[in-house]
């Protein structure tokens, strides 16, 4: 049991700067999950906590150690890796009494904990056999086996189920989400799959280009974007960006662009006041769009033109045009609408952001 | 449609397969036939009416006898096996160091280092043993069996480096760092995961070295000279061959007897030779 901080790390390659000032806190016990496009240096952050990058600069403490000249064995951590990293040549028992074995406990104790180990998975026909001769999903099991039977201060996951088809992937999400509830032990999970980081972290890192852009629990990232990155990565589908104005219109603020003219809500005008006259940002959900009925505000609705029409049964997504730009909108099933079929659009007004032109950092 | 495809696989496969196979086996199959044929069908005329170039009725182990006991073909033997796992075991040591080294750790140059290993085997023996000759005698190694054993890793190591070095960058990198981070160190990773996983790659190298080293005939020419020291196809060929005379029916059964080892190795090893060389590691 042990928190983790990442106190201005930075890893340099010869040409790349890989991650910049990463600093982050990982509380005792906590789930964090770092997430981010391929290249962001979420990989190489979790490698140097393991131990298997070594730091360009910066500290990591893990417990009360400062770990950086640390080999990855003497740090007490358990990393599970995306290819699973079984040990061919051996059988899944012997795989997971490993590191026990590489510890020199004596041979009840190892017996003892990888038996235990095996039954919270549930892989204990699996023991006599070789990683060939397995599933990818059992793999999986005996990798993450491999890490508890040591009972580290702190798991660390390297995408560790984007080798999985897609439904084995959301039953083991959610194994691996019960587990870290009964292990109660810190946990730093790395993945490109905003919907495994929203559904499986106490709090999520979203990264890019070496930087973190955000921390936060999940839905404090998705209601508060502090940035434009962070907006459009966050969320299924992504979230509808538009270039607007923002004009006077004497009472109040108007956001503008070809196909639409919103009126800014009264509680968002005075952080958009300096703005007037220039470009700015408009981000809207696609579930915060709605077709428009009579109770809603004229001044919160805009014509649309349907260009597709995706039903997935539980709703609709709309692909509709507003002037030159395309956005997506989600609607209820019942709603009846084909292709080439005029919309009003109704926003609703709580959940419009706005983001900088140039900084791309939120308005709000 | 079936038909012409019957066909086209008789001309494109069977034909050639044969082909190659008879051009292959033959000169064992001579190599057997000259050994067991008695001395009046060896040295009879081409045009003699009861000539039975590709065949005998009157098979004999003479020549056998004669290799074992009036030449020193067993000794021979000894020596080339002696000195042929000396210096593989030598040469795979450090190929397996190296060879790691060049596929797994950073450091500066390793890319020119291991092309510059490389290099080192393409310079032939025929240029090299010049030199060589010189260090073995400053080294007053000469006409002994460490001439050879020293001088066989000069072509055997940088040949074990690469096939190692390909190998080791086809098992997963992964499987290592799992194991440092489960508590092993790298010497540990590299002795309990990386070579039982390398196998076949290992046992491939170790082939190929001893059978290089046991074929080897320029350095084992130059640098021996007692009978007594001889390799086997040195040996064979600087003994029975007296000045214009062949001792064909020994010869022949010298070198089939060299070359029954080399084949037993191969048909032992062979699945593993196979996987050694097409590298199939998962992980």
């Amino acid at each position: 049991m042990a928190q983790v901080v990442l106190k201005d790390l930075n890893k340099k390659y010869d040409e790349v700067h890989a991650v910049k000032d990463v600093n982050l806190n990982v509380l005792d016990k906590e789930f964090i999950v770092l997430v981010g496009p391929s290249g962001c240096g979420k990989s190489t952050t979790l490698r140097m906590i393991a131990g298997l990058e070594e730091i360009s600069a910066g500290e990591i403490h893990i417990g009360n150690r400062v770990v950086n000249d640390l080999p990855p064995k003497d740090r007490d951590i358990a990393m599970v890796f995306q290819n699973y990293a079984l040990y061919p040549h051996m059988t899944v028992y012997d795989n997971m009494a490993f590191g026990l074995k590489m510890r020199k406990f004596p041979k009840a104790e190892i017996q003892k904990r990888v038996q235990d180990a095996a039954e919270i998975l549930g892989i204990q026909e699996l023991l006599k056999r070789k990683p060939r001769q397995l599933s990818g999903g059992q793999r999986q099991r005996v990798a993450v086996g491999r890490a508890i039977v040591r009972h580290p201060q702190v798991f660390l996951f390297d995408e560790p189920l984007s080798n999985l088809d897609a439904k084995l992937r959301v039953q083991m999400r959610v194994e691996l989400k019960r587990l870290h509830d009964r292990l109660e032990t810190t946990a730093i999970y790395v993945t490109h799959d905003q919907v495994e980081a929203m559904t499986l972290g106490d709090r999520v890192v979203v990264m890019k280009d070496g930087w973190i852009q955000q921390v936060g629990e999940p839905l404090e990232l998705y209601g508060r974007p502090r940035n434009r990155f962070v907006a459009g990565f966050i969320g299924s589908p992504a979230m509808n960006f538009m270039d607007t104005t923002i004009s006077d219109g004497g009472s109040a603020l108007w956001i503008e662009c070809q196909g639409l003219r919103l009126k800014v809500p009264a509680d968002r005008s005075a952080r958009l006041a300096g703005k007037k006259g220039q470009p700015v940002v408009l981000g809207i959900r696609p579930e915060d769009l709605h077709p428009a009925t009579g109770a809603d505000p004229a001044d919160l609705i805009c014509e649309a033109v349907i260009d597709v029409v995706e039903p997935l049964g539980s709703e609709i997504l709309l692909d509709v045009k507003v002037g030159n730009n395309v956005i997506v909108t989600r609607v209820d099933p019942s709603v009846r609408v084909k292709q080439h079929d005029k919309i009003r659009l109704a926003f609703n007004p709580e959940r419009i952001h706005f983001f900088d032109t140039k900084t791309e950092e939120s308005l709000l | 449609m079936v038909i012409e495809r019957r066909w086209k696989k008789w001309v494109f496969f069977y034909v050639p397969l044969t082909l190659f196979l008879v051009g292959m086996l033959f000169p064992f199959y001579w190599m057997f036939i000259t050994a067991v044929r008695p001395d009046a069908e060896l040295y009879r005329s081409w045009r003699n009416l009861h000539n039975t170039p590709f065949w005998t009725l009157h098979p004999t182990l003479d020549h056998l006898k004669d290799l074992l006991a009036r030449t020193m073909f067993p000794r021979w033997l000894w020596n080339t096996f002696f000195i042929a796992t000396v210096s593989t075991g030598i040469s795979l040591f450090c190929g397996l160091l190296a060879g790691y080294a060049l596929a797994r750790l950073k450091f500066p140059m390793a890319g020119t280092l291991g092309t510059a290993i490389f290099v080192t085997y393409l310079v032939p023996p025929t240029l090299l043993f010049i030199p060589l000759a010189n260090i073995i005698r400053d080294f007053q190694l000469g006409d002994t069996p460490w001439a050879l054993i020293l001088t066989y890793p000069t072509f055997l190591i940088p040949f074990c480096t690469w096939l190692l070095m390909g190998y080791f960058k086809t098992i997963p990198k992964e499987l290592e760092e799992c194991a440092r981070v489960d508590g092993a160190t790298r010497l540990g990773a590299m002795a309990w995961i990386i070579f039982p996983i390398a196998v076949p790659g290992i046992l491939s190298a170790g082939i190929f070295a001893f059978t290089l080293s046991w074929n080897e005939f320029i350095y084992a020419l130059v640098f021996i000279s007692s009978p007594e020291r001889k390799t086997v196809p040195v040996g064979v060929v600087s003994e029975l061959i007296r000045g214009d005379i062949y001792f064909w029916g020994q010869l022949m059964t010298g070198a089939l007897l060299g070359s029954v080892p080399v084949a037993l190795v191969y048909s032992f090893f062979v699945e593993y030779y196979v996987a050694g060389l097409t590298g199939s590691v998962k992980g």
